[in-house]
């Protein structure tokens, strides 16, 4: 218990604690944005287009993040503009950038001399080694996105409902979809950081996926995909460092049995309602 | 009197460079009560869309000669996702015209609107409910609703019955009739029996379109364009042809 209160007094722990919380506020509001309007399949292509980003800024000796999010950002505004003009099938579009952001993420990693010391982390996450800048950026891109689908909650969930009735209303429809689009792949790439390219999107899902066992109304759904991935974060982060086994995996696998824990007393509870 | 509020010309329209409408014209009265019928991929859906403005004809005109007309609109039943997760109110809500369309918060009249309407059709104690735990006739309700509170000058149906049990239908259309009074209808529906007794014209649409200045339709007529025979109807029911442009 004594080492417990202890860890709480490291940095690398209050930071790793911090990014767990910000990102599970920002993943609740993003995630049930992508849940909702079933385009989760496309938020895994933007993600795994990302690691060619990765790659080419490892190549260029520049800061990963930054190729990360320039690629994530352009595959997403690409797909929305395929998707919009529908001259070509929108999963084959997905299917070529997510293929060629890996490609070559891999191409450029091999041709680059000498050793990528992070590369492992960017794969699998490594919220114990998040730091203060990269808190900063993940908490301004939060409170920008609370903002923006707090102020305009009713035309963002409107065009995501219903892209065409809310077009003949005069809702400027593109903006909101573009606009979404650019800070579903913004939060992914802040989020790769802690949980790596491989996990993230379950970030985004699962804690929703438990959520809409309790309710189907939006607004809820954000506010308790929040205290799900909060508490699944934490829980795994602390068995993490108990059993040194991988942050990502460790939060990601808790998640996963907290859902599947609700279902089950969702499913006794029906039984018992039938009884 | 005689001007038309809607007027489509020499439309040309499809997807993907396949016309699917070739070469259709079609005008609205304010007082028309219009059902258009045709077979299953025909181009019902694709002429309601030239109409509302979703989708861009390869060639001709959609002009609005009274002046700019509110449309309200309910769409095929296929096109709504019913597991999004929404409220029966928000779904009605997003039937109103923002008064600015970036700043999107409703005024306390327009929440109050709403409120009435849904009191009107018997939906308050479903207001909170998200769509996806209505009936089929529960849904097409609500959507009738949200096209509904902007009051508007033209309402366009896509096939409101389907997923519908009779009663439903039948209460809608009684619903209708009484709407008609005040507006412009456009009820779209492959089955030419049900509304046949309560449009004043019929369009046919299959590729190109017949329209008949009045609801009498002969077996020959419509074999003759080719549109679909479900039922022929009985008694005089008006009829109106537009010659191809
Ligand atoms: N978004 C689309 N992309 C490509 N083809 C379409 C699209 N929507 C409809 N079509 C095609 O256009 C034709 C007419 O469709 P539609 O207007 O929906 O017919 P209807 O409403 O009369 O059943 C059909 O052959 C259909 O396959
Ligand atoms: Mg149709």
């Amino acid at each position: 218990m004594t080492g417990l209160i202890e860890l709480f007094s490291y940095s690398f722990f209050q930071n790793a604690i911090m990014a767990a919380l910000i990102t599970s506020v920002l993943a609740a509001m993003v995630g049930t944005y992508i849940v909702s309007r079933k385009i989760v399949f496309i938020t895994d292509g933007i993600t795994h287009s990302s690691f060619g980003g990765i790659g080419l800024a490892y190549f260029l000796g520049i800061n990963p993040f930054f190729g990360a999010a320039f690629f994530a950002v352009l595959s997403a505004l690409g797909i929305e503009w395929v998707s919009h003009r529908g001259k070509l099938r929108e999963d084959s579009a997905i299917a070529i950038i997510w293929s060629l952001g890996m490609a070559v993420g891999i191409i450029f990693v091999f041709i680059t001399p000498g050793y990528t010391p992070d590369l492992m982390s960017f794969l699998f996450g490594s919220i114990l080694s998040v730091g203060y800048a990269d808190l900063m950026v993940m908490l301004v891109l939060t409170v920008v996105t609370a903002l923006f689908m707090g102020i305009f909650y009713r035309p963002v969930l409107y065009s995501a409902f219903d892209a065409e009735f809310s077009k003949i209303m005069g809702v400027p429809v593109a903006f909101f979809r573009y606009m979404m689009s650019f800070i579903i792949a913004m939060a992914i790439v802040v989020s790769i950081r802690s949980m790596g390219i491989i996990l993230v999107l379950s970030l985004f899902t699962i804690p929703q996926a438990t959520s809409m066992l309790f309710s189907h109304n939006f607004r809820r759904i954000v506010l308790i995909s929040m205290i799900f991935g909060l508490t699944g974060s934490l829980v795994g982060l602390f068995s993490a460092y108990s059993f040194n086994i991988p942050s990502g995996a460790a939060i990601i696998f808790t998640l996963t049995i907290q859902y599947l824990l609700f279902k089950l007393l969702f499913w006794i509870r029906s039984l018992i309602a039938i009884n | 009197m005689t001007m038309p509020i809607a007027s489509l010309k020499g439309i040309i329209a499809g997807y993907n460079d396949e016309p699917v409408l070739r070469n259709i014209g079609l005008e609205v009265f304010a007082n028309d009560f219009i059902g258009v019928i045709g077979p299953n991929g025909g181009g019902k859906t694709t002429l309601i869309k030239v109409l509302l403005g979703i989708l861009k004809p390869f060639k001709g005109t959609v002009e609005f000669p009274s002046g700019k007309i509110k449309i309200g609109y309910l769409p095929q039943a296929s096109q709504i996702d019913k597991s999004f997760p929404i409220s029966v109110k928000e779904v009605v809500q997003s039937g109103l015209q923002p008064h600015n369309k970036w700043n999107p918060v409703l005024s306390a009249r327009q929440k109050q609107k709403v409120v009435k309407l849904l009191n009107e059709s018997g939906l308050q104690a479903l207001a909170k409910r998200p769509i996806g735990s209505l009936s089929g006739g529960q849904l097409q309700k609500v959507l009738l609703c949200r096209a509904l509170i902007n009051e508007p000058d033209l309402l366009v149906l896509d096939e409101p019955n389907t997923y519908v049990d009779k009663n439903f239908e039948y209460e809608l259309y009684q619903w209708l009739k009484e709407l008609n009074k005040s507006m412009a209808i456009i009820l779209v529906s492959h089955d030419i029996g049900t509304i046949s007794s309560m449009v004043k014209t019929i369009a046919c649409v299959n590729g190109d379109l017949h329209y008949h200045p009045s609801n009498t339709i002969s077996a020959e007529l419509l074999q003759v364009y080719k549109c679909p025979i479900d039922l022929i109807a009985h008694g005089p029911i008006p009829h109106r042809v537009l010659k191809k442009h």
